[in-house]
């Protein structure tokens, strides 16, 4: 089953500008982690923002396990959507981390037992069920994105959507978010689309989808995606420092016959070339 | 404009239940014309320490200098708008600060605030779109119709504008593009030449501090942690991870190749392509 599904997806923001989004088509399996990238203004948050009906697309469709999106059924799909954006600040509105999750789960009507049944498995999750009765505001930026996450996990989505989720964290935090989500991600089997500007991120997910100005330049898997590196800097994105250590190897005439995906795996390669000489 | 801080604290709420002591007997000297990076994790008093560069908050106890300037414990400056136009502050995010009706009206907001007559006022608006790189065609439109990085950089023109003799800038290069954030970087590094700025960088990417600081400052928990050039500072791993930090990815490879190779792979400024003709040397001598 596809988690979420866009086909031939246009958009604009009225009929006589100039689209935002052109022609867009992929698919986000269940279970699956989609990174997506591309420069600022190629149209990655346009496709966060459709993915949960807070724009409709001018031309094409979307389809959320495999159901069409429409402005009648928004309200259910939602609820199968999860998003955390790049703000911790910007989206709490309890004053403790309970209310905090809460308050989706008080929207959608659950009865009470079950949302304090809901609130300690998602905070659990997170890890951060020892900090219920904590003010959001002053938690760690890792921590209240951890919060914001839990929020999400406790409607129990299909998909979740990290919209530059870890960007205002410092390298702690940003590891802290990747490993819960990805753990999360792993045992409840939901689909999980990170968009992003850290290529090392990106090197992390199963598939890619490059976003330029507007339009799919390319579905991959990220081992493939670092083999562009001169295309990619032309886009204005990059590959990671690893990639282009191998790329300068390779120039150099050593034979790397896999692009390698971290350090280890360079230094694995680069001690069997040694060790057969 | 040489920056001293002597001994100071800085106390939130004191003397109530949530009293928190921000910074914490904080000495350090910054010289004129310098770069200096500023690092630490979230909470460790890097915001704290730069609300003081301009007078937003003062000293709890200690003294600050910032060139003729002084900061002391419940004194009110004499100069507090003065300090304040020689300190431009490029806050996180400049962007969401706009609210002009044209990228001009926006540039010339500052020097307007400051008093500066108006002809001079249509001259340094020229002159700072041109350094951060504006057309001057983008003057007449609305700064919410361009681009997330065009906006930045207005916001970045309108405190160049007041003509700053210290720049300090907060996490200049978050949500930008990898090419956005290396335009952006490069962009800072010229004017702090050309104008010979004293620039404090607040940030989280190693690698921005290694490739443009003079010197960096390490914060945890108020107080000063590590202090040296980048590379005195990012030879000493395990002290850094101790304060959630770590080396930039250069270092990190380095060190796993030096031990997987068993012998020192050292730091000496190469850049990748040079990294690689020594990574080569060692995997294809026998001998090595």
């Amino acid at each position: 089953m596809h988690a979420i599904e866009f086909r031939n997806v246009s958009f604009r923001y009225e009929e006589d500008q100039p689209y935002v989004l052109r022609n867009v088509s992929f698919q986000v399996e269940t279970g699956e982690w989609l990174a997506i990238i591309g420069h600022n203004g190629s149209g990655k948050s346009t496709i966060a923002k459709l993915m949960n009906g807070l724009l409709f697309p001018s031309e094409g469709e979307i389809f959320i396990n495999d159901i069409p999106l429409t402005e009648e059924n928004i309200w259910e799909i939602r609820s199968q959507v999860g998003m955390v954006f790049q703000n911790p600040d910007n989206q709490f509105v309890g004053t403790t981390v309970r209310d905090d999750v809460a308050f989706g789960l008080e929207n959608r009507g659950v009865p009470r037992a079950e949302m304090m049944e809901r609130i300690t498995s998602s905070l659990e999750q997170v890890r951060m069920h020892d900090y219920l009765l904590h003010e959001p505001y002053r938690l760690s930026g890792g921590q209240k994105q951890r919060v914001a996450i839990a929020g999400v996990l406790a409607i129990s989505p299909r998909v979740i959507i990290l919209d530059e989720a870890t960007a205002m964290l410092d390298p702690l935090g940003r590891k802290e978010i990747l490993d819960t989500v990805h753990r999360v991600q792993a045992e409840q089997q939901i689909g999980l689309i990170t968009i992003t500007h850290d290529l090392n991120e990106v090197m992390q997910a199963e598939r890619v989808l490059v976003m330029n100005d507007g339009e799919v330049w390319m579905t991959t898997v990220p081992r493939e995606l670092v083999k562009k590196q001169t295309e990619l800097q032309q886009i204005g994105l990059d590959v990671p420092f690893v990639s282009q250590l191998a790329h300068a190897l390779q120039k150099l005439g050593v034979p790397l016959t896999e692009e390698p995906i971290d350090h280890e795996e360079l230094l694995d390669t680069l001690w069997t070339l040694h060790s057969r000489k | 404009m040489d920056i001293t801080f002597e001994k100071v604290d800085y106390t939130y709420q004191a003397n109530s239940p949530f009293e928190h002591k921000a910074l914490d007997s904080m000495s350090f000297h910054l010289p004129t014309g310098s770069v200096t990076a500023i690092v630490g994790h979230t909470g460790s008093g890097k915001s704290t320490l730069i609300q003081h560069l301009n007078g937003l908050i003062r000293p709890t106890n200690g003294k600050v200098r910032i060139g003729d300037y002084v900061l002391e414990p419940k004194k009110k400056p004499k100069h507090a708008k003065a300090l304040r136009e020689k300190v431009g502050i490029v806050f996180q995010y400049p962007e969401h600060q706009l609210f002009e009706e044209t990228v001009e009206k926006d540039i010339a907001f500052g020097p307007r605030n400051f008093g500066v007559p108006e002809q001079e006022i249509q001259k340094r608006v020229a002159e700072s779109a041109q350094a951060v790189g504006l057309r001057a065609d983008l003057l007449k439109r609305s700064p919410f119709e361009l681009s997330g990085g065009q906006m930045r950089r207005v916001a970045i023109a309108g405190i160049l504008a007041v003509r700053p003799r210290v720049l300090v800038l907060d996490e200049p290069t978050a949500g930008l593009d990898p090419r956005g954030q290396k335009e952006i970087m490069d962009m800072f590094y010229r004017i702090h030449q050309e104008q010979q700025l004293t620039t404090i960088l607040v940030t989280h990417s190693m690698e921005d501090a290694l490739a443009y600081a003079d010197q960096v400052l390490v914060l945890d928990k108020g107080k000063k942690y590590m202090e040296g050039t980048p590379v005195e500072v990012f030879s000493q791993r395990q002290a850094l991870q101790q304060v959630q930090l770590d080396v930039p990815e250069m270092f990190q490879f380095l060190l796993k190749a030096s031990d997987r190779f068993g012998k020192p792979v050292a730091y000496q400024g190469q850049d990748v392509e040079r990294l690689a003709e020594q990574l080569a040397a060692l995997a294809g001598d026998p001998n090595e």
